[in-house]
């Protein structure tokens, strides 16, 4: 699942805002397919983000977060240039991560 | 001249040319009346704003179209599109050799006219030309490739005003005329027509629905839906009309949808491009 | 789930992803040496919570505790949604000390939507989108220094959003 997360990093005083999306399904098991089969729940179980060396969010996801999931959050301490790494893992063992810089 | 001056987006010009009787065969007519309809039923909507569809009608809708867009889903279609459209066909050849521009930033001059079939080519269809000419198999016009080529195509056209144009030729203005046609007739077990949405109760509440305004429904095509949870073709949307009035849908690209394009697109003439749009 | 403590191939994947987003950046990270981060790791997904029906057995499981309403937590969701299954919805808070966030659809089969982890440094607040299956109260809960508050909004929903 490469190339799966977008991520806009952007500091502004010593306040960065990121916002992130990442392509995923987040099936929700709720849902029946063409066939009538129960498509299976799945979706992202964990996201996190880093920066320098440090956890500074984590998101813990259930079936209700929409598919191509979005989301925006803010820390302190990051400068453009900084490298802010995202990572995710959902609920089949998939997962993806990436380093963005902060602009 | 007069159609000159018009098509290339003098609307102001155009409205102090003499008023011509809005009788059948008169584009230019229809344009003014149309034109005219949608801004004195809707005062307050900006005309550049009318190509964002129920989003210019209502305010709750409007504040969760900006928070969706701020970073909108449809980026992976894009990104996808613009993938498709780089990659070489088997023979070297890419989207782009078909088209002026390379491709981009024309998505404004479609549906065109094509004088040597007589028939009004969609962007969607000069796209499977452009396979074909090349020895690709064409796309399916329902399916997420093409919705992810035209999107990109249209996000490198966005803020261009639609320049379509109705040649001097009957065949033109019979396909235009039947595309007007076909918008205005009332069809499905509703016994609605496109008009009876999009013109009569544009702006209406359909439960928690916003109709869109016929006025610049097409700037925005493709559009991601929210209800698809992706990227829909031109196609895709007016198939789903006919099934939302209990209608038959008629195949994808078929003529009187090709048609029914030309007369929209036709009727936002300079009107920008907001496409790709994303739309509940 | 072995697969996301498969560090060679968390590695790789680091170092691909890198250099796509411009640049080996993690490995030239100064004072940290390679690989200086972790992976999204699945054990710390509360899977008792995400199963809860209501809001207080979702907080017990989330939590250990109950919330009390406070003034202090903004929620910012729709009266009407456009459609359920996109829902924007954003959550913050003048609290003091925040360390979480949890958001909760209380018609959805399961409460629990998201919950996020707010460590010291990072502000509280954050926007996502939700789906809702049908009209609900969605509940924004805070924690902040050790205490739970709540505060919710009713958003209409006609179009469900229950799927995919």
């Amino acid at each position: 699942m490469a190339g799966t997360i977008r991520v806009r990093a952007v500091a502004s005083g010593d306040s960065t805002e990121v916002q992130s999306l990442i392509r995923h399904p987040m099936d929700s098991g709720f849902v029946k397919d063409s066939k009538g089969e129960i498509i299976p729940a799945h979706h992202i179980e964990v996201v996190q983000f880093e920066h320098g060396g440090k956890t500074v969010f984590t998101a813990l996801w259930g079936p209700a977060v929409s598919k191509d999931p979005y989301l925006k959050f803010s820390f302190k301490g990051g400068k453009k240039g900084d490298d802010l790494k995202v990572s995710w893992v959902d609920n089949k063992g998939a997962s993806d991560s990436l380093v963005a810089r902060i602009g | 001249m007069l159609r000159k001056l018009f098509i290339a987006g003098v609307v102001v010009a155009a409205a102090a040319q003499p008023l011509l009787a809005a009788d059948a065969g008169d584009p230019q007519a229809d344009f003014k009346a149309f034109r005219k309809y949608f801004t004195e039923r809707f005062p307050k909507v900006p005309l550049n704003d009318f190509v964002n569809g129920p989003y210019s009608m209502d305010e709750g809708l409007r504040k969760q179209w900006k928070a969706i867009d701020a970073f909108p889903p449809y980026e992976f279609a894009v990104e996808q599109g613009k993938q498709m459209f780089a990659t070489p066909f088997k023979n070297g050849k890419t989207y782009g050799d078909c088209f002026p521009n390379k491709g981009i930033g024309i998505r404004q001059n479609y549906p065109t006219f094509d004088a040597k079939s007589g028939q009004v080519i969609t962007l969607d269809v000069a796209l499977n030309q452009c396979r074909e000419a090349n020895g690709e198999k064409p796309l399916d016009y329902s399916k997420d490739d093409m919705a992810a080529l035209t999107a990109y195509m249209a996000f490198t056209s966005r803020g261009k005003p639609f320049d379509i144009k109705i040649p001097n030729d009957p065949r033109a203005l019979a396909a235009y005329e039947n595309g007007k046609r076909y918008f205005y007739t009332r069809r499905g077990q509703l016994n609605f027509s496109c008009a009876s949405c999009h013109v009569q109760s544009a702006g209406d509440h359909i439960r928690t629905e916003v109709l869109a305004p016929a006025l610049g429904i097409m700037n925005a095509m493709p559009i991601y839906r929210s209800a698809w949870g992706g990227m829909g073709t031109t196609s895709r949307r007016l198939r789903t009309c006919n099934s939302q009035v209990r209608g038959v849908p008629l195949d994808a690209e078929d003529e009187n949808y090709r048609d029914v394009e030309y007369f929209l697109s036709y009727m936002a003439n300079g009107l920008p491009i907001s496409g790709p749009g994303a739309r509940p | 789930m072995n697969e996301c403590d498969d560090a060679p191939d968390a590695g790789r994947r680091m170092i691909l992803q890198g250099a796509a987003a411009g640049g080996l950046a993690a490995v030239a990270f100064g004072a940290f040496p390679w690989p200086a981060y972790a992976d999204a790791d699945a054990k710390e997904w509360p899977a008792d919570a995400f199963k809860q029906k209501s809001e207080a057995d979702t907080l017990k499981a989330l939590y250990g505790k109950s919330a009390e309403p406070s003034d202090k937590i903004s929620l910012d969701a729709p009266e009407i949604a456009e459609n359920g299954a996109v829902v924007p919805i954003g959550v913050s808070s003048t609290l003091p000390k925040v360390t979480g966030i949890a958001l909760l659809v209380l018609e959805n089969p399961n409460v629990l939507a998201a919950a996020y982890k707010i460590p010291d440094g990072t502000e509280a607040s954050v926007s996502n989108r939700l789906k809702m299956a049908k009209t609900s109260k969605v509940v924004a809960v805070v924690e902040s220094g050790g205490k739970l508050y709540s505060a919710s909004k009713e958003v209409k929903v006609t179009v469900g959003g229950c799927g995919g």
